[in-house]
């Protein structure tokens, strides 16, 4: 039996005493499986991702990625986890404005413990399969929605963490842009890297992942493996 | 480079505004904390400091040249190395002249009234300036070289006359001096320096002058010691050659009555420099560490501990802090100059510098105000949940401020003005970081309005100057041998020379007319002069109140006084004969009230006076007592007005009734000048410009701590002003929205700073006039009046406006599609 990289058991999160935002979720991912979580606006998808990111923390229920406890560590022990076990890819990027690509790009490495010398080489690799490398010297102001979401992606890559979480990842791109970077997903997944999306966009749950976990209401109320057929005949 | 110095590196480098804002208000802050310490360091011991700085003389003494020889005088001082004396100076020859001005400084025609002679001055002659004894301060100009060139004392009646020319006249050869500098000793020992050559000149042909000796005693803590001291230095065959003697301990409370009003006022302008800079640079840090969480919350994301978190923001402010506290630093020794030639004027001192533990214990303290408050920011960001931090980084808490902003809207003032004014319920952390920087600005400037203008009404009242022009006799010219020895301001050694009047020096002596005759013919001159409105006259002397060790200085008058400017603490001025109005402190020490009568003794009699009022006057620790010339005639029946005050009829120019008056006073060698006897006059000046200077730097860093939080503010919503922007509103109305969502804090904080200023002025001053052992009346304690209020609450916004402009114009500036595209 495969170990399961990603264990959610009977997770939930409520924000200031309103209705559960995620409500008693279970659910398991296998590595190098590319999941989609597909459902309405304030359905909880993003909780979910965030429970599992170690951004956000559970009121009940657990959470365990590679073994590790991602719902008992504390802020420092979290941001260590994110270093080493996940890439996370925003809707709205969240790149640091301040620094250019490349320092974007080769931050968490460097955070990671890695020497600026294979840190830069790596994200120029990044950027290079990305269509990104003469932007390295670019701030994130000056690159178009898509190139900014390619950086977030070459981030998120820059340790090879086992783990590429991705929320609304095409949210803010044309159609065109959110396809190459629906591709991008989905070609990394081929190769062997463990994804899980967050979409309200079926096509994109469709063209990238085999799995798709639909929530409703913080309840997740279908998990559909059928359209496997369809991402990889979408990959050839 | 550390991941951390590339986080550090690129928020300082590129986060351009917060690090400018950060660096100005810590160079302000800085710079004004710089100030404030220099002067609370300077209002501590002003006297003892800058007489350990240019070890001044424990004991001056002044000799007949024709009586001793300078050998002789050496000789003996040399000999009594061994005894009491560690160090002397001298002997200098010295003169005594009464010089007329001749040419105003940087004029080319003679002054008004020149060629009437000033009064008489003790002129040193010294090669240089230092020495082992009474090192001389230069505070202006430069030391004379040679002949025709004179240095006068800044505390002398020529201190502020650097570049003028003045004559001897009466003098052979009629020599004139160019006044080529202006120094200030410490004792006090002359009124101007000429090189020793040209000392000679100064001396009339038959005279020889005098000769002055300066020593600094191993004890002289007492009047009993120098005393002794002098004695000892005096014995064998100089003691007949005395003629003057002046201790430092006499001097020391000269000084120190003179300044101790002020040291208080000085102490709380430091204090309150201090607070400010503080508290704002708290401010502003707390905003810029505020605005980053989204930045904190990326971070955090990517794999930073809190730890981390908190060290990258600690120095990202640090750095610029530091920078501006370097710049600070200098700009504080920049702005001590001028501040310190003031202080040195408030203070009758000279030699003030910024002292080095003012500067590390500024930088210090002030950076460690940054890094305290930069910690406590980050650290509360840092333990944020991270997507907390992501979150409130980038839009404000649902539903906050929408009630507000639907009442606002309901007043149909145009949408940019609506939204502008609902903005600070939107961010209210903002908007009271932003009000909390007004209130403090407000706060310090109502207060150092109202320090100011009590400050001038102390002066003011301590003056009575209401006169519009004053014939004094005292600075008739001194002629002849007798004249007394020594510069007119310190006592004398043990009383020798007898307490000084009310204008603090003798008369004189010699071939001059009998005072009391000038004093009827000054009278009769005065009310001959067209456009005489009321005068009154003053006659000094002492009596003694039974019980009571020491004299008490008496003020007697001829005429009407009571609209000469003295301020009633209660009771009222005195109607007539038989009255007397006193200080607090006399009250205090005779155990009197006002109603109660006291008896005093004179050496002709004793008189028997009823209080009728208590007046404020802090001069002679209060020991005096002022009351009509009858009250006292039975006690001192000699007593000779020697100032007439004399207020002149509406319409009448002052200067020109005082011309006309010098007509008949001509012959009697007496002068009438306009305004009045102008002491402290200096010392206010350097107040005001103080307080002006540090109100200036308050509304700095108050206005800095607003455009801080717009700018924070202008930065987070530039999506929100893109999208109004693409809706149609034109740049003027961009402004008009970013500004009116200051004017809110503004009003608020005007509304608050203005009765907390006013609150902590009436909590501080009656402390310091409490500290000084005085009452203040109301004239120096209520001086807002209320248009100044009001004017000083509209300061409150418009602070608040002048620091949202410039950022209100970057966003109008900024193209909508830049705007559109930023996260």
């Amino acid at each position: 039996m495969t170990t399961p990289l990603i264990e959610v058991r009977g997770a939930s999160r409520r924000y200031d005493g309103g209705p559960p935002a995620l409500d008693d979720a279970t659910l398991t991912v296998t590595a190098g499986e590319a999941v989609a979580i597909v459902g309405p606006s304030g359905s909880g998808k993003s909780t979910l991702l965030n429970l599992i990111a170690g951004l956000d923390r559970p009121d009940a229920g657990t959470v365990a990625v590679s073994g590790t406890r991602v719902d008992r560590l504390g802020e420092a022990g979290a941001a260590r986890y994110r270093r080493s076990t996940v890439g996370m890819v925003f809707q709205f990027f969240n790149l640091l404005d301040d620094l250019t690509v490349a320092d974007n790009v080769t931050l968490p490495a460097r955070l990671a413990g890695m020497a600026r010398g294979p840190a830069r080489r790596r994200a120029d690799e990044l950027l290079e399969v990305l269509g990104l490398a003469r932007h390295a010297g670019t701030y994130p102001g000056r690159l178009s929605g898509g190139q900014r979401q390619r950086v977030a992606v070459a981030r998120a890559l820059v340790n090879r963490p086992p783990l590429l979480l991705a929320d609304e990842p095409t949210g803010a791109l044309d159609s065109a842009a959110g396809q190459d970077v629906a591709e991008l997903l989905r070609d990394l997944n081929a190769e062997g890297q463990t994804v899980v999306v967050v979409t309200h966009d079926p096509a994109i749950a469709r063209s990238c992942t085999r799995r798709t976990v639909r929530l409703v209401d913080g309840r997740i109320v279908a998990d559909d493996r059928a359209t496997a057929g369809a991402a990889e005949e979408s990959a050839r | 480079m550390s991941v951390l110095a590339l986080v550090v590196r690129s928020g300082v480098a590129r986060r351009r505004v917060p690090t400018v804002v950060i660096g100005l208000a810590t160079l302000v802050a800085v710079a004004s904390a710089v100030l404030a310490g220099t002067l609370l360091a300077a209002a501590r011991g002003p006297f003892d400091d800058a007489f350990a700085r240019q070890h001044g003389a424990h004991l001056t003494l002044g000799f007949d040249a024709g009586a001793v020889t300078a050998d002789e005088l050496a000789a003996a001082a040399a000999a009594a190395v061994a005894a009491d004396v560690t160090e002397w100076a001298g002997p200098f020859p010295t003169a005594t002249i009464a010089p007329v001005v001749e040419r105003a400084p940087g004029s080319p025609v003679n002054m008004t009234g020149a060629g009437r002679p000033g009064p008489p001055l003790t002129v040193v002659g010294r090669a240089e300036p230092t020495g082992a004894v009474d090192d001389l301060a230069l505070t202006d100009g430069r030391w004379a070289a040679g002949p025709g060139e004179i240095v006068v004392s800044a505390d002398g009646p020529l201190g502020g006359l650097l570049g003028a020319r003045i004559g001897v006249p009466e003098l052979p050869g009629e020599p004139t001096l160019d006044v080529v500098g202006v120094a200030r000793s410490v004792t006090r020992t002359a009124d101007a320096w000429v090189t020793p050559r040209q000392l000679a000149d100064l001396l009339p042909a038959d005279e020889a002058g005098g000769f002055q000796l300066l020593y600094r005693l191993a004890a002289a803590d007492t009047e009993e010691r120098i005393a002794a001291a002098r004695a000892e230095v005096t014995a064998g065959d100089v003691a007949n050659a005395v003629t003057g003697a002046t201790s430092w301990l006499a001097v020391r409370e000269t000084v120190e009555r003179e300044t101790a009003l002020f040291v208080p006022f000085v102490v709380a302008f430091g204090v309150l420099g201090l607070a400010m800079s503080v508290l704002v640079v708290g401010n502003v840090v707390a905003g810029a560490v505020g605005t980053g969480l989204r930045r904190i919350g990326i971070l955090k994301s990517v794999g930073l501990t809190p730890t981390q978190v908190v060290w990258a923001h600690a120095l990202q402010a640090l750095l610029p802090a530091a920078v501006g506290a370097g710049l600070g630093v200098g700009a504080g020794h920049l702005l001590a100059v001028p501040v310190l030639a003031e202080a040195e004027s408030a203070f009758v001192t000279a030699g003030l510098t910024v002292a080095l533990r003012v500067d590390v214990g500024v930088v210090f303290g002030v950076l460690g105000v940054v890094t305290a408050t930069a910690v406590a920011c980050a650290w509360r960001a840092g333990r944020l949940r991270t997507m907390d931090a992501l979150a409130l980084g980038r839009v404000p808490a649902a539903a906050r401020g929408r009630r507000a902003a639907r009442l606002i809207e309901r007043l149909r003032l145009g949408r940019p003005l609506g939204l502008g004014l609902a903005r600070p319920f939107a961010r209210p952390a903002r908007a009271l970081a932003m009000g909390a920087a007004v209130v403090f600005g407000t706060t310090a400037v109502t207060f150092t309005v109202g320090l100011a203008a009590s400050l001038v009404e102390v002066t003011s009242a301590r003056n009575h100057d209401e006169a519009d022009v004053i014939v004094d006799l005292l600075r008739r010219p001194l002629g002849g041998p007798g004249a007394p020895e020594g510069p007119s301001a310190p006592d004398a050694v043990g009383g020798e020379e007898g307490e000084e009047g009310e204008e603090g020096a003798d008369a004189g002596s010699g071939d001059r007319p009998d005072p009391g005759a000038v004093a009827a013919e000054v009278a009769a001159a005065i009310e001959a002069t067209d456009g005489t409105r009321a005068w009154y006259a003053t006659a000094p002397g002492t009596l003694t109140v039974p019980g009571l060790s020491g004299e008490v200085a008496v003020n007697a008058f001829t005429g009407d006084a009571s609209w000469g400017g003295y301020r009633m603490i209660s009771g009222r001025w005195f109607a007539g004969p038989g009255e007397a109005v006193v200080p607090t402190p006399f009250l205090t020490i005779t155990g009197t009230r006002v109603g109660d009568t006291v008896t005093l003794d004179g050496g002709a009699g004793s008189v028997t006076l009823r209080i009728v009022g208590e007046v404020f006057d802090p001069r002679y620790d209060g020991r005096q007592l002022f009351t009509d010339t009858a009250s006292v005639a039975t006690a001192l029946p000699d007593l000779t007005p020697l100032t007439y005050h004399v207020a002149v009829e509406p319409g009448t120019d002052p200067d020109r009734y005082a011309a006309e008056l010098n007509e008949p006073l001509g012959p009697l060698d007496v002068t009438a000048t306009t305004g009045g006897l102008g002491d402290g006059g200096s010392q206010i000046a350097a107040l005001n410009a103080l307080a002006g200077l540090l109100t200036l730097l308050l509304v700095v860093v108050a206005a800095l701590g607003v455009l801080n939080g717009v700018v924070l503010d202008t930065r987070e919503r530039a999506r929100e002003l893109g999208i109004h922007r693409a809706l149609g509103m034109t740049p003027a109305a961009t402004v008009a929205m970013v500004v009116t969502g200051v004017l809110l804090p503004g009003l608020v904080g005007g509304a608050l700073g203005v009765p907390l200023g006013v609150a902590l002025h009436d909590l501080v001053l009656p402390a310091m006039g409490d500290a000084a052992g005085l009452v203040l009346p109301d004239s120096i304690t209520d001086v807002y009046a209320v248009p100044a209020l009001l004017a000083l609450g509209v300061g409150g916004p418009l602070i608040a406006v002048l620091g949202a402009l410039l950022p209100a114009g970057w966003a109008a500036r900024v193209r909508t599609a830049t705007a559109l595209r930023a996260e």
